[in-house]
């Protein structure tokens, strides 16, 4: 296994904050448009984290126009331009499917004081 | 230069396009590898070279007409040797040469991978040769059977040819056209996209279309 994690370790990204579900996140996002690249930047809830090395994701969901959105992103994707944690949401549970059902008041989570959580995980960016 | 290697199938995992595509890709690990003879055409009737995978052998393993046999090209002793076709006219190969996968493939080439693939046993009909099957309940009586396999009186036998159960796998495969997405030099790793028949540390051959 260790000549596939030579692979793998190559494409690692080291230098993003810590996640965990209920965060809210923005994330810049490099779209390609012609021969260029534009940052757009999605703001949400992350509802899951799935740990699986290299093919890591997480998903963040929010609501846009009276319709919710989420979208999986591969935690090491070339396209996530930068990665900041907004705030952190105290949860309960490691998937917050459940906020699928709720809207408006009700999918709000409560704030919890920034754990700095740069010594629990990676490093943070900058 | 041959257009060739032989490698260990490493395993799967993915990588990165610039753009964020994910691509599948197994991992090969090919070469180094050295030639151990070449066939010439007044000696043996064609131009070949035939290569050797260097990897760790035990020493007792090797028998001695075959210690002889590396003794002479004085090169390590190798497992697996295969031929490869190559041009007389091209004398750059020498007897104990030692060739590395950059010198063979480049990113974006397209390679054929062959392989012996997972032995599966005696398989039915619908692992075997992807028949439907029945019903699986509901009072249905038949499950994985195959079915009628020819009409009666006439002709009185079984067509030859006629898809049955049997053995499946552990057979010569070839996947074709695979493209190479990435060159581990360090590592002699061999990065193609898709799968690749075989187990996970089994020999395979990387060929050019």
């Amino acid at each position: 296994m260790n000549l596939i994690q030579s692979v793998d370790n190559s494409q690692m990204r080291a230098n993003f904050p810590s996640l965990r579900a209920g965060d809210t996140v923005r994330v810049h996002v490099k779209i390609k448009e012609g021969d260029k690249y534009r940052i757009q930047v999605f703001e949400g809830v992350v509802v899951a984290r799935k740990r699986a090395g290299i093919s890591s994701t997480f998903t963040v969901r929010k609501v846009s126009f009276g319709y919710g959105i989420e979208r999986i992103f591969p935690l090491h994707s070339p396209i996530i331009d930068k990665l900041e944690v907004v705030k952190s949401g105290k949860v309960r549970r490691a998937r917050l499917y459940y906020l699928r059902g709720r809207r408006g008041k009700a999918a709000r989570l409560k704030e919890v004081g920034r754990v700095d959580r740069a010594s629990e995980n990676a490093p943070s960016q900058e | 230069m041959v257009d060739g290697l032989i490698g260990i199938k490493v395993g799967m995992t993915q990588v990165f396009a610039e753009d964020g595509t994910v691509v599948p890709v197994t991992v090969i690990r090919t070469g180094p590898c050295v030639v151990v003879q070449k066939k010439v055409r007044e000696k043996d009737g064609y131009d070949a070279v035939q290569l050797g995978l260097v990897e760790f052998v035990r020493p007792g393993r090797v028998g001695k007409p075959r210690t002889g046999h590396f003794k002479k090209a004085g090169v390590p002793p190798c497992r697996v040797m295969r031929e490869f076709a190559c041009d007389e006219a091209e004398d750059a190969l020498k007897v104990g040469d030692q060739i590395l996968v950059g010198q063979v493939f480049q990113a974006k080439d397209k390679v054929d991978v062959i392989g012996t693939s997972k032995g599966k046993g005696f398989a039915g009909m619908v692992k075997r040769h992807n028949f439907g099957g029945g019903g699986a309940s509901h009072g249905s009586m038949f499950h994985r059977a195959p079915g009628s396999i020819g009409a009666s009186a006439f002709p009185s036998r079984v067509l030859p040819g006629m898809r049955a159960a049997g053995h499946m796998g552990s057979e010569r495969v070839t996947a074709q056209n695979l493209s190479v997405v990435r060159i581990q030099d360090q590592e002699n790793l061999l990065l193609v996209k898709g799968a690749v028949p075989g187990r996970n540390g089994g020999y395979v051959l990387v060929k050019k279309t």
